[in-house]
């Protein structure tokens, strides 16, 4: 047992900085993950993590390898995508999605387009989004400075952001922060992708965020637990993914979603909050 | 003009990009005035990648302009041939590539631009090496570099690399029978200069000893290298820039390094280096500097030739090796 599950973590110091890179980002993704899904906005997380490549491309053509100018490049792009797409569905006819899509699709289209004039063939996605088995200590500390004003974001906000994701129409109709909750969020979560990205690889902090989130949901009701749970399953997707990686030699970032993937399959199955056998269960006693 | 666009654009992206601002823009000016008053009786030439562009340069002097399509520093693991590209290779009386499937792309370029002129495959006779080492290419997710059974990388061996001049040599004095004396004066001294480095590097790596000459590097492009020199290349499955990587290869080598097989740890300049530095911090490995395996530098860099490329990366390796061998690291002294 002891050399299967602890002794990798021992034995080698990526394997203890992969662990920890991946806690730190499950402590501030967990909960953007369970808001992004309360409020419906799960496929808006995938769509912002596209928007940030120009940005980031832009730092890397600036500033080279280096990560503060690719992190303030990701983050400024965000923001701005972010932004657009708020302002323009509160202040015309487009519907928020429909807007974020249209942002996001021209910021990719720039960030492939920056790539492309850039021509010498690096292959910019690789180099700009790291792996998590490279985490070395700027990049620690990215992550865990992004976590650290997450967290403090949302314990001085989350009753606003948690009051606009149940009716953002009562919100704004009794306080004029409902806005300023909405974008506070939408910053939160640039944030927390392009931390992970750098840090982590493209696949890995959007499948952190959501898989866990999307999980817990067939576990509990109220937020605090939704957020608790899934944090938990982040932590048990990313050290089993970790170890899958290591003794089967399979790429780390896909083991580690694909771990957070089963999660929420046997979620999905035995859960007990409206998961298939309860809720088949639940039926036949109405039934009979 | 196409030749013109491509290295502007080229040279305003590295502008913002490099300390050697002005060198670039040089660069691109240089690339630019020869094409525009090439035309009649100069030869165009189009080169795969940097290394061909420079033998093809050495041996055809003023009779040639020549023109690669990867440039220094550009990683031919991910190349896409883009249209002007296309309008390179049309325009083109010679097209030099380096055959054994390292340029996958090749065909379906030559169809598309309707180039008309004479292929020449540089690696032509040359004494192949098997791709023992599958691992690499078979994580490879790109199409375009799938290197299939055999080893491309023929020109880390000088030995090799001067049958590409041989098979430049040819085609060149083919296609412009004027000036074959200036061609073959040309490739002979250069075939002398390659033949030398060759010899003296043969020297310098007889002196080490071989407990002492396996190395760990990103991308496993030194396998003609090695068996020239009696180095032994390390390079895990998904440390090319190719692949993701996995924890039980990155472990593996981790532990190779830790009982003492492995003296030092190269990085390369054409692939991204985050994993190698934590490998090396990991294991106090010494780290060795930059290789060059599939691309020149820049003019101004280490290897902006290829005969420079040999010379900088042999004696990165020799240095690296002796310290090692000086601090006691090597297999035998563990035992």
């Amino acid at each position: 047992m002891i050399d299967l599950f602890i002794q990798p973590f021992l034995d080698f110091e990526f394997m203890r900085r992969a662990l920890f890179g991946c806690v730190v980002i499950a402590i501030g993704a967990s909960p953007i993950g369970v808001f992004l899904m309360l409020r419906r906005m799960s496929l808006t997380g995938d769509a912002m993590a596209h928007a940030i490549l120009p940005g980031a491309a832009v730092g890397y053509l600036v500033g080279g390898l280096s990560l503060p100018a690719m992190t303030f490049g990701g983050v400024i792009a965000g923001f701005v995508v972010a932004f657009l797409s708020g302002l323009i569905a509160r202040t015309t006819v487009l519907k928020e999605d429909a807007s974020l899509a249209t942002f996001y699709i021209m910021s990719l289209a720039l960030g492939v387009l920056i790539i492309s004039i850039r021509g010498d063939n690096v292959d910019l996605i690789h180099i700009l989004f790291g792996t998590v088995l490279a985490l070395n200590d700027g990049a620690l500390l990215l992550l865990c400075g992004v976590t650290s004003v997450t967290i403090l974001a949302l314990s001085l906000l989350f009753r606003l952001i948690l009051m606009e994701s149940v009716d953002s129409q009562f919100l704004s109709s009794v306080s004029l922060w409902g806005a300023a909750a909405h974008y506070a969020f939408l910053a939160l979560v640039v944030l927390n992708l392009v931390a992970g990205f750098h840090a982590l690889g493209s696949l890995m902090v959007i499948g952190v965020m959501l898989l866990p989130a999307a999980s817990a949901r067939f576990w509990a009701r109220s937020v605090g637990s939704l957020i608790l749970i899934a944090f938990l399953i982040g932590v048990g997707a990313s050290v089993l993914g970790l170890l899958a990686s290591f003794h089967f030699s399979l790429p780390s970032g896909p083991a580690i979603i694909l771990t957070a993937g089963l999660f929420h399959i046997v979620s999905l199955v035995i859960g007990r909050e409206g998961g298939w056998i309860p809720s088949y269960f639940r039926t036949s006693k109405v039934m009979r | 003009m196409d030749s013109f666009i491509f290295s502007n654009l080229k040279g305003d992206a590295m502008m913002r990009l490099s300390k050697s601002f002005r060198l670039s823009a040089t660069a691109a000016v240089v690339c630019f005035l020869p094409a525009a008053k090439a035309q009649a009786d100069q030869l165009q030439v189009v080169a795969s990648f940097s290394i061909l562009k420079d033998m093809v340069e050495q041996v055809a002097g003023e009779a040639a302009t020549v023109t690669s399509l990867v440039g220094p520093d550009g990683d031919m693991h991910f190349f896409t041939p883009s249209p002007a590209d296309a309008r390179t290779v049309k325009s083109a009386d010679l097209l030099v590539v380096n055959g054994l499937e390292f340029e996958g792309w090749i065909d379906r370029l030559i169809d598309a631009s309707g180039f008309e002129g004479t292929m020449v495959v540089a690696s032509d006779g040359i004494d192949v090496l098997v791709n023992e080492e599958d691992d690499h290419e078979d994580h490879d997710d790109h199409a375009e570099h799938e290197h299939g059974e055999f080893d491309p990388h023929a020109w880390q061996s000088l030995s090799r690399a001067a049958v590409y001049v041989d098979n430049i040599t040819a085609a060149l004095s083919e296609a412009h029978p004027e000036a074959i004396a200036s061609f073959s004066a040309n490739a002979a001294a250069y075939r002398a200069q390659i033949m030398a480095l060759d010899a003296a590097l043969k020297a310098d790596f007889a002196t080490i000893d071989e407990h002492c000459t396996t190395v760990v590097t990103s991308h496993d492009a030194f396998t003609y290298f090695g068996a020239d020199y009696g180095v032994t290349f390390v390079a895990p499955a998904g440390l090319s820039t190719a692949s993701e990587a996995s924890a039980g290869d990155v472990a593996a080598i981790i532990k190779q390094i830790r009982d003492g097989g492995v003296s030092a740890a190269f990085v390369e300049n054409i692939t991204d280096n985050r994993l190698i530095d934590q490998i090396a911090s990991e294991t106090n490995l010494s780290m060795g500097g930059a290789l060059y395996s599939g691309a020149l530098s820049e003019a101004d860099g280490p290897a902006a030739t290829y005969l420079d490329m040999m010379a900088h990366n042999g004696s990165q390796l020799l240095t690296a090796l002796r310290a090692a061998d000086a601090a006691g690291l090597c297999a035998d002294d563990h035992d």
